[in-house]
């Protein structure tokens, strides 16, 4: 088991949801953050205050999955956030020790299968 | 008091009229603000302040275009189609009242320069969150000068419209269907938004467009109570028919809403007072308040079908002008037609009181403003567009216009925000750990 954890664009976050329903997925954690990843700064002036954005608004994915899970994964997210330029974030692959279900209790592989409805 | 300039001997100022239309048009003014808060609210949060700032912008532009020519095509003697120039650059605009009027000339123009500055604006709304803010400053001028100033004279100034009888109280015509034909128009031309159709794209303040709508609907009361240009009855008539209208209007839609979709929507209750205060606009002195009520109810049946109808299809007219003004001021010009009375309004009768002929005036009216509107504004944007690029590229479009257009942002949080000194300068390095 792997947690695979994706820094993108937060304006990609829609084809990376996409993407990754498309891949079958499913359990996800979704979160803003900020960040700088050596892209261009955007400059803003606010009333003659002119300042740099050293930090930008980045969409932040976690997800745990099965070994076999791991590489659609990484493909979906890929496929989700690239641009081209500068900015489209980075994917961490993660060795996860334990996973548990809270709901049934059931733990590693079971927890990270989705629920078959 | 009458006050007497002793420029026209007839002619008097009646201080209590103009007492009455210097808050009206301040009133007015008030109204695109507000509508800039609807509309911010109703987009996504990075084109919050492009949305509110195109607002902004048409009072920049129309006010100018306005006080240069536009005043002028529209309120000076002239052809039937069109004013000619003799109040350009304020010509002629002074103390002394209108003719036919009791308030300063001065006044006047302003009040009407209110209503051009808002449907100016009204527009920005088919095509937020991706034209460039440039050539909507371009759009903005030419388009209140060719259209806004030509559906003005024909409904308000000696032209056509007017002077074959058609009765429009507060611009249902040139503002109202003016704005809401136009902005079908430019949805058209402009494209739809890249994520239209494939993303949610939903409104990220619901009290924004809340606060918006009822700014608006308060500043309404100087739009249709002013448009007598004075304290008369059709004044008093219409400032009250304001307050029952929208208010039908919303409960209407109330039950549209439930019925639909079992429960009452924020965001419709919104829409349903400014379909209800446009509805009301050219109807406002000319119907009794009983049939007022009546066409808040009425006026919502349209509407709400237009509005349901038109997200299902490929034309991104994304904040719904056409249904929300074009639509409900048809509704209203041709309500008129039908229900105006002459007890009540002093000037004519509608087709329920026994003259078909208004309907026939009011008819006339609804097709050809429509008609004019979309056209001129589909040419004016194909004519902008062959000069200069209309909207954003698709990557500035996700960036959101905020950024792209104005250097700011609506949100911003100030965390890793840099001071950029004037000895450094903006290329100095960053102080952040690169990784």
């Amino acid at each position: 088991m792997k947690l695979v954890i994706g820094i993108v664009r937060p304006e990609k976050a829609n084809e990376v949801l996409e993407a990754l329903y498309r891949a079958e997925v499913r359990g996800l954690s979704m979160s803003r953050v900020q960040g700088h990843g050596g892209e261009l700064d955007r400059v803003e002036t606010y009333r003659g205050t002119t300042v740099k954005m050293g930090l930008a608004e980045k969409v932040r994915f976690e997800i745990a999955v099965s070994d076999e899970f791991v590489e659609p994964t990484i493909e979906a997210l890929c496929e989700g956030a690239r641009t081209g330029d500068v900015g489209d974030g980075k994917i961490f692959v993660v060795p996860l020790e334990r996973v548990v279900r809270i709901r049934t209790g059931e733990t590693d592989h079971g927890a990270v299968t989705p629920v078959r409805s | 008091m009458n006050v007497d300039f002793g420029v026209l001997a007839a002619a008097k100022v009646d201080s209590g009229d103009t007492a009455w239309m210097l808050v009206a048009t301040a009133l007015v003014l008030m109204m695109t603000p507000a509508l800039g808060l609807f509309y911010a609210g109703l987009v996504r949060s990075k084109n919050t302040l492009n949305t509110f700032m195109m607002c902004l912008a048409a009072i920049a532009v129309a006010t100018v275009t306005w006080a240069a020519i536009g005043y002028s095509l529209a309120f000076s003697e002239g052809g039937g189609f069109i004013g000619g120039f003799d109040h350009v650059f304020l010509q002629d605009v002074t103390f002394a009242p209108r003719e036919g009027s009791t308030i300063p000339h001065l006044v006047f123009f302003a009040f009407q320069a209110t209503f051009c500055i808002i449907t100016t604006a009204l527009i920005s709304g088919a095509v937020v969150e991706r034209m460039r803010f440039g050539a909507f400053l371009l759009f903005a001028a030419l388009w209140s000068v060719v259209v806004y100033a030509v559906l003005a004279h024909w409904a308000f100034g000696p032209g056509w419209l007017f002077e074959r009888g058609t009765l429009d109280f507060a611009g249902g015509v040139p503002v109202e269907m003016g704005s809401g034909f136009s902005a079908l128009a430019a949805a058209l031309v402009v494209g739809a938004r890249k994520d239209y159709g494939r993303q949610a794209l939903l409104p990220h303040n619901a009290v924004y467009v809340l606060l918006g709508a009822g700014l608006l609907w308060f500043g309404w009361f100087g739009f249709n109570g002013g448009s007598g240009f004075n304290t008369g009855q059709n004044s008093i008539l219409a400032f009250t028919n304001t307050l029952l209208t929208p208010a039908c209007t919303l409960l209407a839609w109330f039950v549209l809403d439930a019925l639909r979709g079992r429960r009452v929507t924020a965001i419709g209750a919104a829409t349903a007072i400014i379909v209800g205060c446009v509805a009301i606009t050219p109807a406002g002195g000319f119907v009794s308040p009983g049939f007022a009520m009546l066409l808040g109810v009425l006026a919502a049946l349209p509407c709400y079908a237009v509005i349901t109808y038109r997200t299902r299809t490929r034309v991104d007219e994304t904040l719904d002008v056409l249904a929300a003004h074009g639509v409900a001021g048809f509704t209203g010009i041709l309500f008129i037609g039908f229900f105006a009375q002459l007890s009540w309004n002093g000037i004519a009768d509608g087709w329920a009181f026994g003259s078909l002929e208004q309907l026939g005036d009011q008819a006339l009216a609804a097709l050809a403003a429509p008609a004019y509107a979309f056209t001129v504004t589909y040419l004016l944007l194909r004519l902008i567009g062959a000069v200069t690029p209309l909207r954003a590229t698709e990557h500035q479009e996700a960036l959101g216009m905020d950024v792209i257009q104005h250097g700011e942002e609506a949100y911003v949080t100030g965390e890793g925000a840099i001071l950029v000194t004037a000895e450094a300068g903006v290329d100095a390095e960053v102080p952040v750990v690169q990784p």
